[in-house]
């Protein structure tokens, strides 16, 4: 495996068709234009298809009926899109269909503005349209773990038949890093046989792909299906990392995608310094990794707090609360609108959080 | 070595974003990490455009930052914005074309670079961002020079070959201003 210097948004169209997708609908919008743009080339490479659909209302629906026939198939947008695609996404998840949606996410709300931005975490991890309905969230705070990631929301897609986004903030999509692919010729495996697929029957039982139960017991029954679904997903798909340092701490920071690299920055310089910060990084952001983050909690020193650093006002905090459950002080620091928070602005702030654990 | 950084920023269409990026191949492969976060706002149409690349040893923290190790600046916008967040004893790459004055960071070494001139002789005239990498890259060594000039052929490699070898030579010619320059610098510490 060699490396290759390649722009994020890039790497996931990459790694995409390494994953064996073969379909792409979409509608261009900063800043995740080069997803499509490298798809065009790169899928009629494979024997693909790449559609440039009339809005991102279209696409989402055209990745549903791929999905519907058994193709492995996605799409990318940015966040006033990923709103636009809410209804779709309802519908996949009804219908028990795999695929896998990028949200490379910039500042809202409205139309907002094009620089980088966390402020989607609600939409993502509480749902987009209507219905009781959960998607796999995956959020990469590298190039390099976009691509991994990538490959993931696949494997998950069809595990699950279930959607799964994969959740990043505009830098990782703009910003080049080294990236290495697995060996092989370029194209993923094909999607393996199933009993869900729509297609010519042969003889075969039919099959229905539909979201519509006018019969209110049928409707419970498939809500309690999708629910078992998602606690056993909840159970299973958990993802996190945490770096405790050496010999305990007495603070713990909690930030997710590229704002973990900025606070991870701010925790090496105040390690240095002599002061003792942890680091939580979920990486799924649903299933969130509500033990994971519980057992770093309960391990902080005395009754030292819990920072959680976003770029939005204030979403992934709602989660740490509810790791907590009370038990911790819960601190929150953030910014929007495509500002970003530096390592120093985060180290002034763990500081403070510090200085009110030792007061 | 830990780590270091550097802004290249410039107007759109300097090649400050390919300055960087051949930058950011030769330490890719010294085997280094590397990270290539450009300026994406709207300011690149038609203001100022710059990327911040970072190369370390170990993997890469915060791809952004607020404070330098070195700055290499080809307008004065970006000299203005940027010359006061460069760290103490960090280094100023300047183009002297578009900058008349003085960053006024003693605490720093400046490098000045007569770039349009250097690229004019050097047979490339748009080759002034391959001057100003050369003179950073001269005056700190971040990177091995043979590496970048790798980078460079990779870069003008097919149709584009016939321009590599005035890019190398225009690399050059700031990697002497450079090295002179903190040569300069250290004789006036001795």
């Amino acid at each position: 495996m060699t490396k290759i210097l390649m722009k994020g948004n890039e790497a996931l169209g990459e790694a995409a068709v390494r994953a064996g997708c073969v379909h792409f609908f979409g509608y261009p919008i900063t800043p995740q234009t080069e997803i499509p743009e490298y798809l065009v080339k790169r899928l009629a490479q494979v024997g693909g298809t790449f559609v440039q659909a009339e809005s991102e209302i279209a696409a989402i629906h055209m990745v549903m009926g791929a999905s519907g026939v058994g193709v492995r198939c996605m799409t990318s947008s940015s966040s006033p899109g990923i709103s636009l695609m809410a209804e779709g996404m309802s519908y996949i998840a009804a219908c028990e269909l795999p695929c896998v949606v990028v949200n490379m996410m910039r500042a809202g709300p409205g139309l907002g503005g094009i620089l980088p931005a966390q402020s989607d975490y609600h939409q993502a991890t509480r749902g987009h349209g209507h219905g009781d309905y959960q998607v796999i969230v995956l959020a990469p705070s590298s190039v390099q773990e976009a691509v991994d990631l990538m490959g993931l929301a696949f494997e998950l897609a069809e595990r699950w038949r279930n959607p799964v986004m994969v959740c990043a903030d505009g830098m990782i999509g703009q910003m080049m890093e080294p990236v290495e692919f697995a060996d092989g010729d370029g194209r993923g495996p094909p999607m393996p046989p199933n009993d869900w697929a729509l297609g010519v029957r042969e003889g075969r039982r039919r099959r229905i792909v539909n979201s519509l139960y006018l019969s209110p017991e049928e409707l419970l029954a498939h809500n309690r299906k999708l629910k078992a679904k998602y606690d056993a997903i909840a159970a299973t798909e958990r993802r996190s990392e945490l770096d405790a340092g050496a010999g305990g701490y007495d603070v713990l920071v909690v930030a997710f995608g590229t704002m973990a690299r900025i606070c991870r920055t701010a925790v090496d310089e105040l390690r240095a310094e002599g002061l003792r910060p942890a680091l939580f990084r979920p990486i799924s952001l649903k299933p969130f990794p509500y033990p994971e983050l519980r057992r770093a909690l309960d391990a902080i020193d005395g009754d030292g707090p819990v920072l959680a650093v976003e770029m939005s006002m204030g979403q992934m905090v709602d989660d740490v609360r509810l790791a907590a459950e009370g038990t911790r002080r819960v601190l929150f620091h953030g910014t929007a609108g495509g500002v970003v928070p530096s390592p120093d602005d985060v180290a002034a702030e763990i500081r403070a959080a510090l200085g009110a654990a030792v007061a | 070595m830990r780590g270091t950084d550097v802004l290249f920023a410039g107007f759109g269409g300097q090649g400050m974003l390919l300055a960087g990026k051949l930058l950011a191949h030769a330490a890719m492969a010294e085997g280094l990490e590397v990270s290539w976060l450009p300026s994406y706002g709207p300011e690149m149409r038609g203001g100022t455009a710059n990327v911040t690349v970072c190369l370390a040893s170990e993997p890469i923290g915060s791809p952004l930052l607020t404070r330098h190790a070195a700055l290499v600046a080809m307008n004065l916008p970006s000299l203005e914005k940027f010359a006061p967040r460069v760290r103490p004893g960090g280094v100023i790459v300047l183009d002297t074309t578009l900058i008349e004055r003085d960053p006024e960071r003693p605490d720093c070494t400046v490098v000045r670079v007569d770039a349009r001139r250097l690229a004019r002789e050097a047979g490339v005239e748009r080759a002034q961002n391959l001057v100003m990498l050369g003179a950073y890259a001269g005056a700190t060594h971040a990177v091995p020079l043979a590496a970048v000039e790798t980078a460079i052929h990779g870069e003008f490699s097919g149709e584009k070959a016939r321009f590599a070898p005035a890019n190398v030579a225009a690399f050059r010619a700031g990697v002497a201003v450079g090295a002179d320059a903190v040569a300069a610098a250290a004789g006036r510490d001795a």
